[in-house]
């Protein structure tokens, strides 16, 4: 027992809750967001050297022994991943101080945030998967609110997709849930995992792993179940779709993650052997999508689903190598997607378009920002020393030990495409002529710069010094591969 | 009886299939809300029934109907019902805004406004 693990939920409720009453006063708003936000990152950072010192952490709500009653568990995987999350809210809230307005946040804007924050950190540390479907449900409620807040038509039209596709995924999950539980009679991630090595794998329960697939797949935007994300996320403003983009779809994969190799992980033959298909075309769609598109903000949204596929192809190898490998591209893409989100952002706030072919040569006025843009891009590419390029070659190196070389060839391949997409923004946007002159450009980068500066500080920091974070993401990994470490944290305190 | 259950869990899945796939918001709404009673009336019948049984006598009790599945459609239909109002709202508020509630003429093109 350990109070700690469930302070990263608590500190953003209570946050959130105190912001309601202050919904006038926009600059205390502002204030108790950032401290809000900075004491989760504090909790959550002494959170993940306790889980580093001491191994996994859990709290039991209610004092309820763990089978029957409500766990939390933090073990590396999910602590580092709350830590993560809690720095890209930070930043987000910080870059919307000068883009979201006015009439945004006196709706409780961030009050909202914090409680999108409350869902994230929740279903990254429960250790219930009836639990993981209500923190779901938080997070996707606080979404909802935030995809449709401001009310602009295109906001409107595109929600009613995206709240549909999640209804339909929500329902689906609860089934999913429902089954499983009469199959094993447990609910408990360690007890199921337990008791579903137990049984003898009938055909049932490959069928609610694929549900399960199906259902985070949704969230994450996997191949076949990508559609409303273009859409969705290029609805709401900047710091909203770089939330939703660093966040949500990563709370898909966690859970995909989570699920497949603690619980699901018997018959892998057929399930990693599915995962590792759809991981490969969604790699391939994301690019594809990546490459064709002329919109700043959709060339970055098709990215997401690159990466995401290049995580899932990690899980798909069931190797520790693939597997730190992609615990530390999650983390990685998370900082770096959101980075490139507010720089893209930031290019729109210029230019007064999305529209890359309106604009041209801000590099002549911003070299800062241009400058940026260029470490973010290689950094999102691959390029040693920076981050994207230490996740990237434990995943392949993991893969190429297991034999998948096809798909290590994708991961590869994609990796060049990403970097051509990107590099498109870069070249069009800020080379070439200039468009606008100082005196045309319809806003400025002040207060826009800092957040998207700690964003890329951490990600070069992740890359240089890889070889003191690797240990914390191999034991992230090892307890992914030992399930046995996770169920004996859980069931035996 | 389970049976008969999982019978009207298909049915309820069939319905909601149906309504969803029309164009009018409205009919969507109510098919989201006849697959979330299909998913919670599942959740329900997976638990196993037991008819008159009362969910918890004490320990030494000869029948009891377990507990869990009925704590768990409690918290899914709250959860509905607030997805469900949010999106009736919403429904609402886009038919004023957008003045169709037709999902053929909601379809986004690349440029919009």
């Amino acid at each position: 027992m350990n109070n700690l693990v469930i302070l990263p939920v608590l500190v953003p409720l209570v946050a959130g809750i105190i912001l309601i009453f202050f919904n006038k006063q926009i600059t205390v708003q502002k204030w108790i967001s950032v401290i809000a936000s900075i004491l989760t990152i504090v909790v959550s950072a002494i959170l993940v050297q306790t889980v580093f010192n001491n191994g996994i952490q859990i709290i039991q709500v209610g004092s309820w022994k763990a089978p029957y009653g409500i766990v939390l568990v933090a073990d590396m995987l999910a602590s580092l991943l709350v830590l993560t999350a809690s720095i890209v809210s930070l930043t987000c809230i910080l870059y919307a101080f000068k883009t979201i307005g006015e009439a945004r946040e006196k709706f409780y804007f961030y009050s909202v945030v914090q409680f999108l924050m409350v869902g994230v950190l929740g279903a990254f540390l429960t250790g219930d998967i009836f639990n993981l479907f209500v923190f779901f449900e938080v997070m996707l409620m606080s979404s909802y609110v935030l995809i449709v807040l401001g009310g602009t038509k295109v906001q409107l039209r595109e929600s009613i997709k995206y709240i549909l596709v999640n209804i339909i995924s929500s329902a689906l999950f609860v089934a999913a849930v429902g089954l499983l539980y009469s199959v094993v009679g447990t609910l408990n991630m360690a007890d199921l995992s337990q008791r579903v090595s137990e049984v003898d794998q009938p055909g049932i329960l490959t069928v609610i792993a694929v549900m399960f697939l199906v259902v985070f797949g949704l969230k994450g935007a996997i191949f076949p179940l990508f559609f409303w994300l273009p859409g969705s996320y290029q609805a709401p403003p900047t710091p909203i779709t770089a939330l939703f983009g660093a966040l949500l779809t990563k709370v898909g994969v966690y859970s995909i993650l989570r699920v497949f190799t603690l619980i699901f992980y018997h018959d892998a033959e057929f399930t990693h052997g599915l995962i590792s298909i759809l991981a490969g075309l969604t790699v391939l769609v994301g690019v594809i999508g990546a490459i064709a598109y002329w919109d700043v903000k959709k060339i970055i949204i098709y990215n997401i689903m690159t990466a995401v596929g290049v995580i899932l192809f990690g899980v798909a190898t069931l190797s520790t190598t693939a597997i730190a490998g992609s615990i530390y591209y999650v983390v990685h893409d998370m900082i770096v997607k959101a980075a490139l989100f507010f720089l893209v952002g930031a290019m729109a706030h210029i230019s007064g378009t999305f529209d890359l072919k309106k604009m041209g040569g801000l590099i002549k006025n911003h070299p800062v920002l241009g400058w940026m843009f260029f470490i973010a891009v290689v950094t999102l590419a691959g390029i040693p020393p920076l981050s994207g390029f230490v996740g990237k070659l434990l995943i392949v190196q993991g893969g190429l030990e297991n034999g998948h070389y096809v798909m290590a060839a994708v991961v590869l391949l994609s990796s060049l495409l990403v970097l051509y997409s990107v590099m498109k923004i870069f070249m069009n946007g800020f080379w070439g002529e200039t468009k606008l002159s100082l005196q045309e450009e319809k806003g400025t980068t002040k207060g826009l710069l800092l957040p998207i500066a700690l964003l890329l500080t951490l990600s070069i920091a992740l890359g240089i010094g890889a070889e003191w974070f690797i240990p914390y993401f191999h034991q992230a990994a090892e307890t992914l591969m030992n399930p046995s470490i996770y169920i004996d944290a859980v069931l035996k305190e | 009886m389970e049976i008969l259950m999982s019978i009207m869990v298909g049915i309820l899945f069939t319905a909601a299939t149906y309504l969803m796939l029309s164009k009018s918001l409205l009919r969507i709404i109510v098919g989201t809300g006849l697959l979330s009673h299909g998913a919670h009336l599942l959740l329900l019948t997976m638990g196993g029934l037991k008819t008159g049984a009362a969910p918890l006598l004490g320990e030494k009790a000869a029948a009891y109907t377990d507990p869990l599945p009925q704590a768990l459609i409690l918290t899914a239909i709250v959860i509905s019902f607030g997805v469900t109002s949010f999106f009736l709202v919403l429904a609402y508020r886009s038919y004023q805004e957008l003045g169709t509630d037709n999902m053929d003429n909601l379809r986004g093109t690349d440029r919009h406004e």
